[in-house]
């Protein structure tokens, strides 16, 4: 073998073998920083607000007939924020589940601090559930390294929320996740194709900092009433008739057209757009 | 048993069998073809195991529930006639113990077209107070009286998928394999004779057609069944259901058809039903005729989730339906 295919051939061997093996660890406890995501914090997004968001003319509709009474419903107030939500809203710990026999990570356990749902990503390679195989809220992954990078792709999500002002996210959407960690500092980008409620893919990138004196609290919710709801009362605005859709707009002067999202409400030449409305 | 069929069967009026007839053969007019075009087909089953004793068996019609005990197997539902060998296979294959419990959530041939074949591959729980009957006699059917008249009633009647073991009162309880099973009837629901079965001590709550997460429900009208009482069904699904944390596991459903799901799928697709049932009453109340309701595609952000514009069951039929009930 000569030099050159020799060289060709470690370069080849060194490609493969970033694949499985990671230079990094992203356990930790984590610290959210606001930065992008300052507006899902707290009371969240304004109703109205779907601005820069590929939704589908069914989403749309869902959002503008929803009402956060939704949320004094009993059988809702206990829910936590799905896999591709958490990272936008809360600290978080990630440890490893360590093989005790041959000390590999079999995967990473994350735990938001909101609710304290806690995720499994697996790294054993083992293949994605049955269809017929139930839902969960931090659905189910697994995660392979490229290079430093650990790639998640989850499936089998209960429905959630692209934004928690009645923009829904299906169950039958997939989440590809990348996580870089640099030094004290991991970056966290997720990517969401949703088939039902979104026409692009919805990608977001969330930071977070390492934060060593972070303590998880428990949290155990019950729900209970306290408005005296029939407990078949379904809380929402009948079409054309929720008066807080333009809200948003004349707050923040904005047209009210560049409210309402779409794929081409994304890119940058959309600011032309707005501008013509504006005149 | 036969005997205790004719009992039964008096116990509703000549109009009323009449029109219980008509009305089954209209649905066997629309479920037979599935039957028949499903007959050359070889199909796929899949057993999971959902929880305590209970598993799925997804496939070959709409979804199988079994719950496995020492005692034998309890089959809920026995999908398409066609598939029955698959299941018997699948049941003998993974169980060491034999059938001897059938239970129909309701009368749709896709639910209950292998209750002769799977209740000749069991038999009968023997016991010192079996009445007589043989421990080589087919596993005992057990169903809410709705489900049994339509097929003695019907012209050809083959006695042994015909369930025996039925109840007219809101519910009927008993053991098996040491846990308590409940079948709570869900009048006017999907059918007139819709069944919750119950398993209380494996917490696993089987719903039948009164819930198919894959597509809009079915509401067999011309057998009695009604969009109110779909909605109401699944509203006392959710006073059984108890969810562990963060709101999910806890108390596992299996739909008629589609996935393992828990209480949160049953309160959207509860809160669905009842959205789009909102707002055709409210547009009925505007005078909006049932063209401009369609126009107005008041169920557009579910169409994409529960809608079809093919099949048996369309969108536009699902629609029609609503409008219809909400007009009278």
């Amino acid at each position: 073998m000569d030099l050159k295919k020799l060289l060709f051939c470690l370069l080849i061997y060194s490609v493969m073998s970033c694949e499985v093996i990671a230079q990094v660890d992203i356990a930790g406890p984590w610290g959210t920083r606001r930065h992008e995501d300052d507006v899902e914090r707290g009371g969240g997004p304004e109703v109205g607000d779907y601005t820069g968001l590929p939704i589908t003319d069914a989403a749309r509709f869902q959002a503008d007939t929803w009402t956060a009474t939704k949320w004094s419903v009993l059988e809702h107030q206990c829910e936590p924020h799905p896999a591709d939500y958490g990272p936008s809203f809360s600290s978080m710990l990630i440890y490893r589940d360590i093989n005790e026999s041959t000390w590999q990570t079999n995967a990473y356990k994350l735990v938001m601090g909101w609710m304290t749902p806690i995720r499994t990503i697996w790294l054993d390679g083992r293949p994605h559930p049955s269809e017929y195989a139930p839902h969960t809220w931090q659905g189910f992954s697994t995660g392979v390294w490229h290079g430093d990078m650990l790639v998640v792709t989850t499936t089998h999500i209960k429905e959630g929320w692209t934004r928690r002002n009645g923009l829904q996210r299906s169950d039958q959407a997939t989440l590809t996740e990348y996580f870089m960690r640099n030094g004290n500092i991991l970056t966290w980008v997720s990517i969401i194709d949703d088939p039902i409620y979104l026409t692009e893919p919805l990608i977001r990138s969330r930071d977070f900092e390492i934060e060593l004196g972070y303590q998880m609290i428990p949290y155990d919710c019950s729900y209970r009433d306290e408005v005296g709801l029939a407990p078949d009362f379904v809380p929402h605005i009948l079409p054309g008739q929720n008066e807080y859709l333009t809200e948003f707009s004349e707050r923040y002067n904005i047209p009210f057209e560049a409210t309402r999202g779409g794929a081409e409400s994304t890119y940058p030449e959309y600011m032309n757009v707005i501008k013509e409305l504006s005149e | 048993m036969l005997n205790f069929m004719k009992q039964n069967t008096k116990l509703i009026s000549k109009k009323d069998t009449t029109k219980t007839l008509g009305n089954f053969l209209l649905l066997m007019t629309l479920l037979v073809s599935l039957n028949v075009s499903a007959q050359n087909d070889d199909f796929e089953l899949e057993l999971l195991h959902v929880q305590g004793n209970v598993y799925l068996v997804a496939g070959g019609g709409g979804n199988t529930a079994l719950l496995v005990g020492e005692q034998g197997v309890l089959v809920v539902d026995t999908k398409l006639k066609a598939a029955s060998d698959e299941l018997i296979a699948l049941i003998e294959e993974n169980f060491d113990v034999p059938i001897h419990w059938i239970v129909n959530t309701h009368g749709h041939l896709d639910h209950i077209g292998g209750n002769a074949e799977v209740a000749a591959a069991g038999n009968i729980l023997g016991s010192s107070n079996s009445g007589g009957r043989a421990v080589t006699d087919p596993a005992e059917i057990y169903a809410h009286i709705e489900v049994m008249i339509p097929l003695v009633t019907a012209d050809e009647v083959d006695l042994d998928a015909v369930p025996g073991n039925t109840y007219t009162a809101g519910s009927m309880e008993f053991y098996a394999n040491g846990e308590s099973v409940q079948l709570i009837h869900q009048p006017a629901a999907h059918t007139r004779g819709d069944s919750l079965v119950f398993f209380r001590q494996s917490n696993v709550l089987v719903a039948g057609d009164i819930f198919t997460i894959q597509r809009y429900p079915f509401i067999d009208v011309a057998n009695g069944g009604s969009v109110r009482g779909l909605i109401d069904a699944l509203n006392n699904m959710l006073t059984i259901i108890i969810p562990n944390t963060n709101q999910q596991g806890g108390t596992y459903v299996i739909p008629g058809h589609g996935r393992i799901t828990d209480e949160y799928e049953v309160v959207n697709y509860r809160d669905m039903l009842t959205i789009i049932y909102e707002r055709i009453e409210d547009a009925i109340a505007r005078g909006l005729s049932l063209e401009e309701v369609k126009t107005a595609r008041l169920s557009r952000e579910y169409d994409p989730l529960y809608g079809s514009d093919t099949g048996f069951w369309t969108s536009e039929q699902f629609i029609e339906t609503i409008y219809a009930e909400l007009s009278q």
